[in-house]
């Protein structure tokens, strides 16, 4: 019988399932998350008395949460445990580009300290990832693990029963030979049209192009691609101007862009991306060539 | 307060209450038009936002950024009245506008 039961009492019974359930922010004993809207109302509650706040984690949710309580005047403190922030998700180049910018501003960045002292601060603030939410799909016998697996038109291996989302684990045609999560809008309302369209009799694999962007101050970072798995890193432009990309590449061909201040490349990108064109390194490092122009040659 | 006029993709049109100092693609979220996507929250940086402004109010808008440019130049849908409707400042001198929700991408 297809049915879920909730915790309460309650059960339902369903034709199709579709499960996006999100992931849960790892907690840190006494510290606020980012994840929900009531997150960050309860934060926004106790920021007028805090003034010292502790950051513990440079990914994305850390580095613009530093960022937006550096304009509201806070002093803000921001810990990683890795040698650099972004750690997980871009190269060198980018991370040591943003270590600046946000230490410019004012920011205590320190790196390489896993260690959360929490001592002297008037409010800690957690952004150290997520656990994707999948277990009730995984006790009733889903494949998966870092989430539940889905195939390229988001079902589960539960017969009727579709995921989407943060908690989806899947082979996506621009990243690696394995199943990955990708935790972003992007992935999460093209899975939900992948399940519409499978349910509609419209069926269409999933196979968007994968983007992601962050605010940080007055810079704009915006992503295309998938990183994971390159080779080797290139930089396009100077970053001392505050405009510049950071291209990845796999095997010859570019996989990603980090653009930053650069909307050009971020659009001109994702077309060398869906090329596949090997390209000649000095032409993608020379910020006077468009992108655009090294598919005409 | 200002009205918008808006044509889904369905060909209906809908007359919209707006509300001044806020952006054309958040008064049509409020205004109940899902068809615009606005992923990006409306920080120019995608392209799911995308109207086609009638002519005669092209002219009363801000010019298209580079930026604005840059992204509207990803949608195979792009014409000489295409705007990036988080980009557009809803004011009283708008009142009136009308626009049309562009083809999916």
């Amino acid at each position: 019988m297809r049915e879920v039961r909730f915790a309460s009492g309650h059960a339902y019974t369903y034709g199709d399932l579709i499960w996006t359930a999100g992931g849960r922010a790892r907690a840190l004993p006494g510290a606020h998350v980012i994840r929900s809207l009531a997150d960050v109302d309860a934060l926004r509650s106790q920021l007028s008395h805090a003034h010292r706040i502790l950051i513990v984690g440079a990914g994305y949710i850390g580095l613009e949460a530093a960022a937006v309580l550096t304009k509201l005047g806070k002093q803000v403190t921001l810990t990683e445990a890795a040698d650099r922030v972004l750690s997980r998700c871009a190269a060198e180049p980018l991370s040591r580009f943003l270590e600046a910018e946000h230490r410019a501003r004012g920011v205590d960045l320190r790196l390489s300290t896993p260690d959360v002292e929490a001592a002297g601060f008037d409010l800690v603030i957690a952004g150290i990832g997520i656990e994707p939410n999948a277990d009730p799909l995984l006790t009733a016998g889903a494949e998966g693990g870092d989430g539940v697996l889905v195939d390229d038109h988001c079902r589960t291996t539960l017969p009727h029963v579709w995921a989407a989302g943060d908690c989806a684990l899947h082979r996506n045609p621009f990243g690696p030979d394995r199943p990955i999560r990708i935790e972003s809008v992007q992935n999460a309302s093209d899975m939900a049209t992948t399940i519409a369209r499978a349910l509609t009799g419209q069926p269409q694999p999933y196979q968007a192009m994968p983007w992601f962007w962050s605010n940080q101050y007055d810079l704009r970072l915006q992503t295309v691609g998938l990183s994971h798995d390159h080779d080797e890193v290139l930089v396009r432009g100077d970053p001392a101007t505050r405009k510049f990309a950071v291209i990845y590449r796999r095997n010859g061909r570019v996989i990603a862009l980090d653009c930053v201040n650069n909307v050009r490349d971020y659009v001109q990108g994702r077309a060398l991306i869906e090329s596949g064109a090997e390209l000649a390194v000095a032409d993608l490092t020379n910020p006077d060539l468009p992108l655009k122009s090294l598919l005409e040659s | 307060m200002p009205t918008v006029t808006v044509t889904t993709r369905d060909g209906r049109t809908k007359e919209i209450t707006a509300q001044s100092g806020r952006s054309l693609m958040e008064n049509l979220r409020a205004g109940g038009i899902e068809e615009i996507l606005a992923l990006c929250g409306g920080c120019c940086s995608c392209a799911t936002c995308h109207v086609y402004v009638e002519d005669e109010w092209l002219g009363a808008l801000p010019p298209v950024s580079d930026d604005e440019d840059d992204l509207l130049s990803t949608s195979g849908a792009r014409q000489s009245n295409s705007r990036l409707s988080c980009q557009i400042r809803i004011t009283d001198a708008l009142d009136g506008i009308a626009v049309t929700v562009a083809p999916e991408d």
